[in-house]
């Protein structure tokens, strides 16, 4: 019965929306990605399309705006005054950051997108209903909506045996962004499961990590002490949920660690270590 | 006043030339009537082709991409919300203080609220991405216990307008009982019968009347917060989000004066609409004109106030991205829409503050459509330029709506005509009783002894005043 099935739940309910999100996380999935070492190749972005299912939406859709790139490189010229070779590229991973207290949440009017368990920001492609609130409300712009069906432009047969049958194939009228590679990091936890251990650090790679040919990525779980990525987050002093002063203010250049857009306090899970320049 | 005013409706008139003039109305319009109602199906039509495509192919087609996830559909949303605003403003608001010239123009402008709403109301659905999933933003008793997310100011948004819009027809429907009867009393065939049904047995006792001025008080008081609430709701859309632009707190006051404003406008355009399509020309008098024209003035300065107070707080709040996006707005590719902006919703009312400009029907025509024209520039410079300049740089953009965009943008405005116009001719767009009612009261007031005394004695003023027929 439906109205058992509320009232029993009651204090759950009020509880989830009171509070939002978790307190008793089981993982906290979060990255580092060192800008020293990117090169700008979109390896990663490449990875990603293979791995998630995106679609390719052409030349002219991409103009307009309308790419499904969860994983895209930011190309910002050092020197805007210079011209091409002199102006020095640099060059920004931006994917969803699967902030901790993330500004797409509330605002979506059927929850479709909500906090798990594991510190994740999920998108649940089934309840979406396509207000694109959730993308209006990201300060980092990286969510995608289907704004046509690709399944027959993107992927004419043969090629759609190529697609990863671990997800879903979106149809129009869904947002979707980045989820760290759900798909990897669920198999990863199924495994650790049935062999009763706990995650091991370097277990779960997601399709950009493991495409990277500098290992400008890395991936793990902040909760997990010794994991590459906490002592990382560690030693550049940038902790989670804490409004991070910049490196200018900590006054020691080797802080490379900073979170875009601190001053917003959406406390993001990706770490970026500053580009070091041999001038500054 | 010391001035020798104009009479706002000749007090002369005889209450059965006012049925006469009404009941007139709904059979034989104006040939331009007839003009309009079909310019404004072609409208409709361009905008079901429109949605067609877009439905069939993809949000795409309308030009929306990554940072512009959110356009013109929009914009209208807000702009037609807000234009119902003023008919709850006249016919709730005004008859609260007693206004009475409020009388032979609140019933349009209540129509006008209620088919604005319903304008408006489709704006949501037709910018969904999967709209047949509408209803999951209801909080519907469901065996899986699935909520809609009630922080969402989206959802607020559906509770807002789904009542304003029950409460503003109700509303419109409960003022025109009186009139149903005297429109049963006059007509034959299909009309006789609608009007059987809608008048809900009304014969004019004093009973009747007397319940009928509580509930009508009633959902007067009812209505107010409501039409505050509704606006403030639109805005939390914006206010509730941290994009600079959007994330402003005087978002709720604004909206609503900025609501206000066009509502006005829109009734004056419609003002002389009527008065020309249904030689309204006894009821819809120029004085009554002047006062709505100097009402909108008065609103048009409470908005510019608001404009002005949030260019300030940006200005001087120094938050780094909104002051870029001001700065952005008024100097960037935008530019243009932003002065027009500014011209037709700061500058052009002072039209208004010229006696002559406002007895003249022509110019008052032109103004007032202006003064929308600024209106919905004003709620696309609020939607849009947020979107191009967030914070993320590199996703910075400028962006224009298609065709298909234009074209169902263009035909709200031929669905809202449609349905207006097909309104006025069903219904009474003046409202009679009320309208004897004003006569009366001004015809007792100038001193007609002779109706004074024979009142005193024949003590109900309901009687008197209501719908007995002619």
């Amino acid at each position: 019965m439906s109205l058992d099935n509320i009232l029993n739940h009651w204090s759950d309910y009020r509880k989830g929306s009171e509070e939002g999100g978790h307190h008793d996380y089981e993982h906290r999935w979060a990255m580092a990605i060192n800008l020293d070492l990117c090169i700008g190749c979109n390896a990663c972005s490449t990875a990603c399309y293979a791995e998630n299912n995106l679609a390719v939406v052409g030349k002219e859709r991409f103009e307009k705006g309308q790419a499904m790139h969860w994983m895209r490189i930011e190309r910002y010229w050092d020197q805007q005054e210079l011209e091409h070779p002199e102006q020095g590229a640099s060059f920004l991973p931006m994917m969803c950051q699967q902030c901790g207290a993330a500004t797409c949440e509330p605002v979506c009017p059927v929850a479709a997108t909500y906090h798990t368990p594991d510190g994740l920001n999920a998108q649940v492609y089934n309840r979406c209903i396509g207000s694109r609130y959730c993308s209006n409300n990201c300060p980092f712009r990286v969510r995608y909506f289907n704004f046509y069906s690709y399944y027959e432009s993107a992927w004419p047969e043969p090629m759609e045996q190529q697609l990863n049958p671990d997800i879903s194939v979106r149809d129009k009228g869904v947002m979707e962004k980045c989820t760290f590679c759900v798909q990897r990091i669920r198999t990863v936890k199924d495994k650790a499961f049935m062999e009763d251990r706990p995650v091991q650090d370097g277990e779960v790679v997601p399709a950009c990590a493991q495409a990277c040919p500098t290992s400008a990525i890395v991936f793990g779980d902040t909760m997990d002490e010794g994991s590459m990525v906490s002592k990382l987050w560690k030693k550049h002093q940038v902790e989670r949920g804490v409004y991070q002063k910049t490196r200018h203010a900590k006054k020691n250049a080797d802080l490379r660690g900073y979170r875009i857009f601190e001053d917003l306090n959406v406390d993001p899970s990706v770490m970026y270590l500053e580009r070091v320049r041999e001038d500054i | 006043m010391t001035m020798v005013t104009e009479k706002d409706i000749n007090e002369q008139i005889a209450w059965a030339k006012i049925n006469t003039d009404v009941l007139k109305s709904m059979e034989n319009p104006r040939p331009a009537y007839w003009v309009t109602l079909a310019v404004c199906l072609a409208m409709v039509s361009t905008a079901v082709v429109a949605e067609y495509i877009q439905y069939t192919v993809g949000m795409g087609t309308a030009n929306l991409n990554n940072p512009h996830m959110w356009d013109m559909y929009i914009a209208a949303f807000v702009f037609w919300i807000g234009m119902s605003h003023s008919g709850t403003l006249l016919s709730a608001i005004l008859h609260l203080i007693h206004a009475d010239w409020r009388k032979p123009i609140y019933r349009f402008a209540e129509a006008m609220t209620t088919f604005s709403l319903m304008t408006a109301g489709i704006f949501p659905m037709i910018h969904l991405g999967r709209v047949w999933n509408l209803y999951w933003v209801l909080p519907y008793v469901s065996d899986r216990g699935v909520w809609p997310n009630f922080r969402s100011p989206l959802v607020w948004d559906a509770f807002a307008i789904t009542t304003y819009l029950t409460a503003s027809m109700l509303f419109l429907f409960v003022g025109m009982i009186p009139d149903l009867a005297i429109c049963r009393d006059n007509t034959t065939g299909w009309r006789k019968k609608l009007y059987t049904i809608l008048s809900l047995g009304w014969v004019g006792s004093d009973q009747q009347w007397r319940n009928f001025r509580k509930i009508y008080l009633l959902m007067a008081c009812f209505l107010i917060p409501l039409a505050v609430s509704v606006h403030s709701i639109v805005s939390a859309d914006f206010a509730m989000s941290i994009m600079p632009g959007w994330h402003i707190t005087t978002f709720p006051p604004y909206f609503v004066a900025g609501a206000l404003y066009s509502g006005c406008a829109a009734i004056i355009t419609l003002f002389i609409l009527l008065r020309y399509f249904f030689r309204f020309e006894d009821y819809m008098t120029l004085p009554i004109m002047e006062k709505t024209a100097k009402l909108t003035f008065a609103i048009a300065m409470v908005w510019t106030y608001l404009n002005l107070i949030e260019f300030a707080s940006v200005w001087y709040g120094h938050d780094i991205y909104n002051k870029e996006l001001l700065i952005a707005k008024a100097t960037g590719p935008y530019a243009w829409i932003f002065w027009t902006m500014i011209f037709c919703g700061s500058v052009l009312p002072f039209a208004l503050a010229f006696k002559k400009l406002r007895r003249h029907m022509p110019t008052m025509f032109v103004v007032s459509l202006f003064l929308n024209l600024g209106m919905f520039f004003e709620r696309w410079m609020i939607v849009a330029p947020t979107l191009s300049m967030s914070q993320e740089p590199h996703q910075w953009d400028i962006m224009y709506g298609s065709i298909v965009e234009w074209g169902i943008v263009f035909g709200s405005f031929g669905w809202f005509g449609m349905l207006f116009l097909i309104f006025v001719k069903i219904f009474p767009s003046v409202s009679m009783y009320e309208v004897k009612e004003m006569v009366f009261h001004r015809k007792r007031s100038a001193g007609e002894e002779d109706l004074a005394r024979m009142t005193d004695h024949a003590k109900p003023v309901t009687q008197a005043t209501g719908g007995e027929g002619a």
